[in-house]
């Protein structure tokens, strides 16, 4: 035995230890642990989103507005990825070689990054270039998207777009995932649960190359995607062409109603876009340009500016009126180019008098409705001013104001009709009486409503005393009925028998010589309607007129609004009367061609 | 004093059955790895399994050939063959070709062949040669350096290649010489030396400052002969670190995570210091001296590494580490060969049903990750099995090297027996996540006719050896 044989022990108890240190560490790793079969299984294993189309958007008449084209993503798999011509890649990808690096580090630092594409919404050149090259590249795979695609450049604001969801949205609503599409604005988002379908899932074994290597478990867990539903709207899409080539040249709005079912026929907002600029890779840098724009284009206008209704406000208060027996029908009154008591003076226009109610609305005589007014509060039968004017609001509040409508966009704006609290705090209470605030008797002063608010009263006075919740779906595809809030009849708190004199009334502004609105007239349709001018305390005031034809069984209600227009007459009263025209007889009558021509021609945006 | 004797019946069939098992169940797994059912004809060249069933062919006859060689032979051409594979080595320096940024490969044809594997047989062979020399004890100095010389030339021209796997093998032959009397403290100094040096290089500071910390507690608890120390030291690093993030927590001052690990282990090692010095303990002090020490070089290689060393210089380290040549990132391989291991269960998916072995997601699977298919098709039953089969093969080794009667049998044995531990330990150490990834086959399984060429001369010059130590003694 010589001196070191006994260390002979201490490497065989190494090797021993060794050797149980691995079966220890073995078997915590094979038996113990349960994990790493999952993720042997995850590994091979990958699902894959399938997205289904979005629903198709068509007008009242079936013709389609709104489609689809496919988009391609380039995603990466990172531990996929061999090496490649950078270059080439580059090149067929119009990127530099640098941001490729970069969104390759990207990818590869972060594992929850690799489900984020490297280049969103290849043009489908770029996409068959690349396909065709694919073995070239491992690691690189595609995703199939849908992108929007308008066959009618037309209705954005009601459209909306399409944009991709962030993580306040995500957290909202569970159903979406990182890098989903979803409606922002319009219809897209009211009524996104619709058209966006079911994701479906499909789970593929593949290989540490990410090559397929059939369905996992025969497509166990396999979900089919659910196509997202068609929306048939109630616009008719040659109206709204022609409503939005009419302001094209105007800031404004024109909003138009089929009295007898609430369904929006045209929903105009100017300055307008073209909804394609909101669509794809281009999406943001143009939403930014539109963003700053000084005319506001993303901006509606139709319901979410907020101006003095005007005269075009001269009926309700004239509704009301009757309503509480504060006038009848044959009452006149004298008009001395104003209307003047006790330090109020409001200026009038020449015109015969005195007037009874029907001619008061025909020359849209002040002096008139501020008497009228002054009867409306000073009712004694409320015994006192305060009751009368909330009495009077309610009246208004039933017609629709001073909240928002409920039409299927967001953002609708309600308007305001001041509470009594609301004077009482400007003046004191019980320190307020008609002559205070008696410029809402011509509809100026506090009170303010949307363009979609006057379509709507437009409408109820062609109805002669309901209308239906304004609304833009008719019909969505396998669900056959709409939100029962637009089915639902809402009867005005006035009598149907007074409405006769306030539509003779507007008749006659439009069709009899020395009506506000004589510019308006066509010699086949009775078109009713009344003039407004909305005061602008910043500039020139605006151009408003609200109408219906035919007198009888009316087929559209319709308000324009043409900002620094000035007279009713001047814009709005023109231009309202040609939609109407269009609408009803789809053309223009070449004795009217001229107003077209006109409107068409001339422009207040460089006024500006 | 000869005696003529049945060479069959004195070789240790244990040992060749063992052999001959492991190369099986190596083929059986390569296979696994390889096959396809679109492969095709199974006799065509390119299919490694194919391929590796040529090599073992080859081995057999090389086994044949070495038991119709005189066993006397081998310690004279020890140095000869030492003296070739030094010649292979420079050779393939200049007319090498690269694979994985490394030249070590000689082509000679169809036929491709890695010097370094031979070198191991060359080095175990001379310095069993030299130091079954007569008046050679390695228990001086200048035997001590000379055998470190034999292992160190051919380790260096590796590393220069670069190949730091087949470099740190030579490493191995330090047990070697631990068996035939080099002082025990030189081999743990090495190692510590050695381990020290990949952790900083490989851990982060943070971790390598803790481990040494409570190495340090441990250690100066084990000399100090007082367990209790132990216990006290760690609250008292506890209360110190705490109520340094207490107060970092109540915003009184901010402080990254080192510095407060730094702080605490000198509070704890000063607090130590005046304990020893006070209580008169022999050796603790050496103990605290030579923490010290450790964080001096933990921080000295961490400056020349990040701070005088060039970039090109730093990436030529990392590469030489296997740290990031990996294209799939270091942390991936490891990943993948742990789940392909994990989810093999207690039986294993059985022959060709591993999902990860049939869909590659492991590189390297067939060579240095060879284990992974074993615990993946094979189940802890099957690697509990190769564990065993391997540890029983190095203890008959064991057993066979202590009953030569002539020292170059014993030695060159002990040689076989470090260097295929070796590999045995890191090998299967990297693909369970003990150990770091470096590239290393597993003897006998993983695929690769060098290294299984030269583990196979390896193990029968040593039977071969065995089977006539009656008949000689040198
Ligand atoms: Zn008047």
């Amino acid at each position: 035995m010589e001196q070191f044989a006994n260390r002979k022990n201490i490497i065989g108890g190494i090797i021993l230890l060794v050797g149980l240190i691995f079966i220890v560490r073995l078997f915590f790793l094979q038996v113990v642990n349960s994990t790493y079969k999952l993720s042997a299984e995850s590994n091979t294993r990958r699902m894959e989103i399938v997205y289904p189309a979005r629903g198709l958007i068509y007008d009242r008449n079936g013709i389609l507005i709104a489609h689809n084209l496919p988009s391609y993503d380039l995603k990466i798999a990172p531990y996929e990825l061999e090496e490649f011509d950078t270059a080439q890649l580059c090149e067929i990808l119009n990127i530099d070689i640098q941001k490729l690096r970069d969104e390759i580090k990207r990818v590869k630092q972060n594992r929850n990054e690799r489900f984020n594409p490297i280049i969103k919404q290849l043009s489908p050149e770029t996409f068959g270039k690349l396909k065709e090259r694919q073995y070239k590249y491992p690691g690189f795979y595609f995703s199939i998207r849908t992108l929007r695609k308008y066959k009618r450049e037309i209705a954005s604001h009601i459209l909306g777009y399409v944009g991709e969801v962030d993580s306040n949205d995500i957290k909202r609503d569970p159903y979406y995932e990182l890098g989903d599409y979803y409606g922002v604005t319009g219809v897209e988002y009211e009524y996104e649960k619709f058209l966006r379908g079911e994701k479906g899932r499909k789970y593929k074994l593949i290989d540490v190359h990410g090559r397929e290597k059939g369905s996992y478990k025969d497509g166990k867990f396999d979900t089919d995607a659910v196509l997202g539903r068609n929306i048939v709207l109630t616009i008719d899409a040659d109206l709204q062409e022609y409503g939005e080539t009419l302001m094209k040249n105007y800031c404004g709005s024109i909003v138009a109603i089929e009295p007898n079912t609430g369904e929006v026929l045209a929903l105009v907002s100017a300055p307008s876009y073209n909804p394609s600029l909101l669509v794809g890779r281009e999406r943001e840098k143009n939403y930014k340009i539109l963003d700053s724009d000084t005319l506001e284009p993303l901006f509606n206008y139709s319901t979410q500016a907020l101006y003095p209704p005007g005269s075009t406000f001269k009926p309700v208060n004239a509704l009301t009126a009757l309503q509480e027996n504060a006038v009848s029908t044959s009452t006149t009154y004298y008009c001395d180019l104003g209307y003047y008591a006790r330090g109020v003076k409001i200026g009038c226009h020449s015109h015969p008098s005195p007037l009874d109610l029907e001619h008061a609305i025909q020359h849209s005589c002040n002096a008139y409705f501020c008497n009228l007014f002054r009867k409306i509060i000073e009712d004694p039968d409320f015994g006192g001013v305060e009751a009368a004017y909330l009495n009077w609001r309610g009246h208004l509040v039933s017609m629709g104001f001073s909240k928002p409508l409920g039409i299927d966009l967001p953002f609708e704006k309600g308007g305001f009709i001041p509470l009594p609290s609301y004077y009482d705090r400007y003046y004191g209470s019980g320190r307020w009486k008609a002559l205070t605030i008696i410029s809402m008797a011509i509809g100026q002063g506090e009170v303010l409503t949307t363009p979609l608010q006057i379509a709507n009263l437009a409408a109820i006075i062609a109805n002669r005393g309901y209308y239906y919740t304004p609304h833009l779906v008719k019909h969505i595809e396998r669900i056959d009925t709409i939100d029962s809030k637009f089915t639902t009849k809402h009867v005005v708190s006035i009598d149907t028998s007074y409405f006769k004199v306030v539509v003779d009334g507007m008749d006659k502004a439009v069709n009899v010589s020395g009506g506000t609105a004589l510019i308006a007239r066509h010699r086949e349709i009775v078109i009713c309607g009344k003039t407004g001018t909305a005061q602008n305390p910043h500039g020139i005031d605006h151009s408003v007129f609200m109408a219906f034809a035919p007198k009888d069984n009316p087929q559209i209600a319709v308000s324009v609004y043409v900002e620094h227009g000035e007279w009713g007459s001047s814009y709005a009263a023109p231009i309202a009367s040609l939609m109407i025209e269009k609408y009803l007889t789809d053309t223009i009558a070449p004795y009217r061609k001229w107003i077209e021509k006109r409107m068409l021609e001339s422009n207040l945006l460089k006024v500006e | 004093m000869r005696r003529q004797i049945n060479i069959l019946t004195n070789t240790d069939w244990f040992t060749v059955i063992l052999y001959l098992f492991l190369v099986a169940f190596g083929w059986l797994n390569i296979f696994a790895v390889n096959y396809s059912p679109d492969d095709g004809s199974f006799f065509k060249l390119e299919h490694r399994y194919t391929m590796q069933l040529l090599w073992i062919m080859i081995c057999l006859i090389m086994i044949l050939v070495i038991f119709l060689i005189d066993s006397r032979l081998f310690s004279f051409i020890a140095y000869p063959v030492y003296g070739f594979s030094i010649f292979l080595l420079l050779v393939v320096l200049i007319i090498g070709t690269a694979i994985h940024s490394s030249k070590s490969w000689i082509m000679l044809g169809p036929v491709s062949f890695q010097p370094s594997e031979f070198a191991k047989l060359g080095t175990a062979l001379a310095l069993a040669r030299y130091l079954s020399g007569y008046n050679v004890k390695i228990t001086q100095t200048k035997h001590v350096f000379a055998s470190l010389a034999i292992i160190a030339f051919p380790a260096f021209l590796i590393m220069i290649q670069p190949d730091f796997g087949s470099t740190i093998v030579f490493g191995a032959l330090l047990l070697m010489l631990y068996r035939e009397g080099l002082p025990g403290w030189i081999l743990i100094f090495i190692v510590l030396v050695a381990v020290l040096f990949l952790a900083i290089l490989m851990l982060t500071q943070f971790v390598v400052l803790s481990i040494l910390g409570g190495l340090g507690i441990v250690l100066f608890s084990v000399v100090a002969r007082k367990p209790l120390v132990f216990i006290i030291a760690l609250l008292i690093a506890g209360a110190f670190s705490g109520s340094y993030y207490a107060l970092s927590y109540y915003s009184v001052f901010e402080t990254k995570n080192i510095y407060v690990l730094l702080a605490t282990l000198g509070f704890v090692s000063i607090v130590g210091l005046f304990y020893t010095l006070i209580k008169k303990i022999k050796g603790t002090t050496l103990i605290v001296l030579a923490f010290y020490l450790s964080i001096g070089f933990t921080y000295s290689v961490d400056y020349l590494f990040h701070n005088v060393m060039k970039e090109h210089q730093r990436n030529r380290v990392n590469v030489m580490l296997g740290l990031e040549s990996d294209p799939y990132g270091y942390e991936y391989n490891v990943r993948q060969s742990k789940i392909a291991i994990g989810s093999g269960g207690f039986a294993g998916k059985g022959f060709l049903k591993g999902t990860q072995t049939k869909f590659r997601f492991v590189p390297e699977q067939s060579t240095d990750f060879i284990f992974c298919t074993v615990g993946e098709e094979w189940g802890f039953l099957g690697s509990f099995g190769l564990v065993l089969i391997y540890a029983s093969l190095l203890i008959r080794l064991i057993i066979l090297a202590e009953r030569q009667r002539s020292g170059f049998s014993r030695i060159y044995g002990y040689g076989v027996i470090s260097i295929l531990f070796f590999h045995f330990a890191v090998n299967i150490g990297m693909t369970i996540g003990l150990f770091p990834v470096i590239g290393i086959p597993l003897p006998f399984l993983s695929y690769g006719g060098s290294s299984l060429l030269t583990f196979t001369l390896m193990l029968f010059i040593f039977i071969r050896l065995d089977s006539t130590r009656k008949a000689y003694l040198i």
